[in-house]
C-alpha cells in the first residue's frame, strides 16, 4: 500500500452563528494508527469527527480522505424514532451486507442472541454493540468511534474498550475516536489530540500528559492531585475547560 | 348514483394506499408539521389557480411542489430550525390563502369542500389525475424504500454508507407535497396530515418491521376510508372527517392489541 495518510485535515475552521466551533485544525491519520480526541464538553469533538467524515461542511480549510477509503462509523448514540419498528438484524441489513457478514459481526461483538430483538428493547451497552457491529460490516480501513462507551456501565466500558482494541488488531484498521476514558487513551493510543475548539496539544500520550495545556484541562480530573499549573501560553482554561482569553479569538 | 360511490371508494383507497408507506416515513422522520404546512399552502395554490383561471388540481400540485422545494432549500442553505419556520409558514399560508380566496369572487367555489374534503364530488377526471399521481408516488416509494428506511433509521450512517441523503430527503419532501395536493380533494386541507400520521401511528404498535408498518398503515387507511364512506352514505355525515374519525378509532383499537415491543 502507499504511505499517504488515510485522512488529513488542513487548517479546518467552522463557525456557527459567530461562535467558533473548530479553529484552525490540522491533523493527519495514517494506516493502523490510533488517534484519540479528548477535550471538555463542547470542545467540538463530535463536530471535528463529522467534518472529518464529510457529514458537516467546514467553513475553510481542506479535508483529504484517501480514495476508496472504507469507513466504519459508530455515532455517539442511536436516536431511533419510537414509532419505528426495527429489529437488530434489519438495522444491520441497511448497510447491505451479506447474511453471513451480519452473523459474523454480531458474533464478534457478542450479541448474536439479540438478532431478532427490537432495537427499542435492548440496553444501552447492547445498543453500542449493535452500532459497533454495523460499523464492522464495511470491513473498514478506518474505524471512527464517537464516545463508544456512552451510556455503558463501568464494567461494560472496560469490555467494550477491550473489544475495540481486539477488533483493531484483527482488522488492522486505523482508529479515530472521541473518548473520555483517560486510562484507555494513555494505554492504547498512538496519538492524542487535546481539543478545545483549537488543538491545544497533540502527540504521544506520555508527551501530551505532561503538556501544560493538557494538565490545565484534565489535571483536576485525575484523582492524584496535580499541582496547579501556571503556564505561559496565550490563554488558560478555567475549571470548566472554557478558554480564558487575554484576547478575543473566540467571538 | 352508484358511480359516485364507486369513484369515491376508489379515490379513497388510492390515497390510503399511498398514505400507508409514506405516512410511516413521515412519522419516522417527524415531518407531521411539514405536512401541515404543505396542506395549508395548498389553499394558496387554489387561490392562485382561481386567479389565473388554471386547472385547480394542477395549480395546487405545482404550488405544493414549489413550497416543498423552497423549504428544502431554506433548510439546507440557511441551516435554520425547521420547526419554528414551519410553524410560521404553516399558519401564514393558511391565512393568506383564505384572504386571497375572499378577494376572488367565485360562486362555484365551495370553501368547505377544500377545507374538509368532498369525496363524493369526485369526478372521472379527478380520479384519473389522482391515479396518475398515486401510481407515480407508489412507484418511487417501491424503488427507494430501502434507502428511505435507512435514512429514517440513521441519516448519518446512511450517508457514510454511501446513500445520497440530501437527495432522498428532497424526494421524500416532494412525495409528501404531491400526495398532500391530490389528497386535498379527499379529506381536505385541514385533515390531510391525519391520513398520513394516524394510520402509520396505529401500525407502529403492532408492526415488526418497517415493511409491515407500511402495509398495516395502508390497511388501516383503507378500512378508515370504507368506514368513513359508509358513514357518509348511510348517515349523511361529511365524508372527509368521517374517514379521519374512522382512522382515529382504529388507532385507539390498535393500542389494545399486544405490542411488538415489550417496553415502550
Amino acid at each position: 500500500m502507499n504511505d499517504s495518510p488515510l485522512l488529513s485535515l488542513h487548517n479546518v475552521s467552522l463557525k456557527h452563528q459567530q461562535q467558533s466551533l473548530l479553529n484552525d485544525i490540522s491533523l493527519s491519520l495514517n494506516a493502523k494508527q490510533i488517534m484519540t480526541i479528548i477535550g471538555p464538553n463542547g470542545a467540538g469533538k463530535s463536530t471535528l469527527i463529522k467534518v472529518a467524515l464529510g457529514l458537516s461542511k467546514a467553513d475553510s480549510g481542506s479535508i483529504y480522505r484517501r480514495q476508496g477509503l472504507r469507513i466504519g462509523y459508530m455515532p455517539q448514540k442511536l436516536t431511533l424514532n419510537p414509532l419505528m419498528p426495527l429489529s437488530v438484524a434489519r438495522f444491520l441489513a441497511m448497510a447491505k451486507p451479506k447474511r453471513q457478514q451480519i452473523d459474523a459481526a454480531l458474533a464478534r461483538t457478542g450479541i448474536s442472541h439479540l438478532r431478532h430483538r427490537p432495537l427499542h428493547d435492548i440496553s444501552g451497552g447492547e445498543t453500542q454493540r449493535v452500532l459497533l457491529s454495523r460499523a464492522l460490516l464495511s470491513r473498514p480501513d478506518l474505524l471512527v468511534l464517537d464516545e463508544p462507551a456512552q451510556g455503558v456501565d463501568i464494567s461494560g466500558q472496560t469490555e467494550l474498550y477491550e473489544l475495540i482494541n481486539a477488533l483493531r488488531d484483527e482488522l488492522g484498521c486505523a482508529v479515530l475516536m472521541v473518548s473520555h476514558d483517560l486510562h484507555w487513551v494513555m494505554a492504547q493510543t498512538d496519538t492524542v489530540i487535546c481539543l478545545n475548539q483549537h488543538i491545544c496539544c497533540h502527540g504521544h500520550p506520555e508527551q501530551v500528559s505532561s503538556d501544560p495545556e493538557y494538565l490545565a484541562l484534565f489535571g483536576r480530573r485525575h484523582a492524584e492531585a496535580v499541582a496547579l499549573y501556571q503556564h505561559d501560553h496565550d490563554h488558560q482554561h478555567d475549571i470548566h475547560g472554557d478558554v480564558v482569553c487575554e484576547h478575543h479569538h473566540h467571538d | 348514483m352508484i358511480d359516485i360511490l364507486l369513484y369515491a371508494l376508489v379515490a379513497g383507497l388510492l390515497v390510503a394506499t399511498v398514505c400507508g408507506p409514506l405516512g410511516a416515513l413521515v412519522t419516522w422522520q417527524r415531518m407531521a408539521y411539514y405536512g401541515d404546512t404543505l396542506a395549508h399552502s395548498a389553499l394558496l395554490g387554489l387561490a392562485l389557480g382561481l386567479a389565473l383561471q388554471a386547472n385547480l388540481q394542477y395549480s395546487v400540485l405545482v404550488t405544493c411542489l414549489l413550497i416543498a422545494g423552497l423549504l428544502f432549500a431554506l433548510q439546507w442553505w440557511r441551516n435554520i430550525a425547521l420547526d419554528s419556520l414551519l410553524g410560521i409558514l404553516s399558519h401564514s399560508s393558511l391565512a393568506l390563502g383564505l384572504v386571497c380566496l375572499s378577494f376572488i369572487d367565485n360562486q362555484r367555489l365551495d370553501l368547505n369542500a377544500f377545507l374538509f374534503g368532498d369525496l363524493l364530488a369526485i369526478i372521472r377526471e379527478d380520479l384519473i389525475n389522482l391515479a396518475l399521481i398515486c401510481t407515480l408516488v407508489l412507484g418511487l416509494l417501491w424503488r427507494y424504500w430501502p434507502a428511505l428506511v435507512a435514512l429514517c433509521a440513521h441519516a448519518e450512517l446512511a450517508e457514510i454508507e454511501g446513500l445520497p441523503v440530501k437527495r432522498l430527503k428532497l424526494l421524500l419532501m416532494l412525495m409528501v407535497a404531491a400526495t398532500v395536493a391530490v389528497a386535498m380533494k379527499i379529506v381536505g386541507v385541514l385533515l390531510i396530515t391525519a391520513m398520513l400520521i394516524i394510520p402509520a401511528s396505529a401500525a407502529a404498535r403492532v408492526a415488526r418491521s418497517p415493511e409491515q408498518a407500511a402495509l398495516i398503515a395502508a390497511l388501516v387507511g383503507a378500512l378508515a376510508v370504507c368506514g368513513g364512506l359508509a358513514g357518509a352514505w348511510y348517515w349523511d355525515t361529511p365524508a372527509g372527517p368521517s374517514i379521519v374519525l374512522g382512522a382515529g378509532c382504529l388507532f385507539v383499537l390498535g393500542q389494545l392489541a399486544p405490542g411488538y415491543r415489550r417496553s415502550s
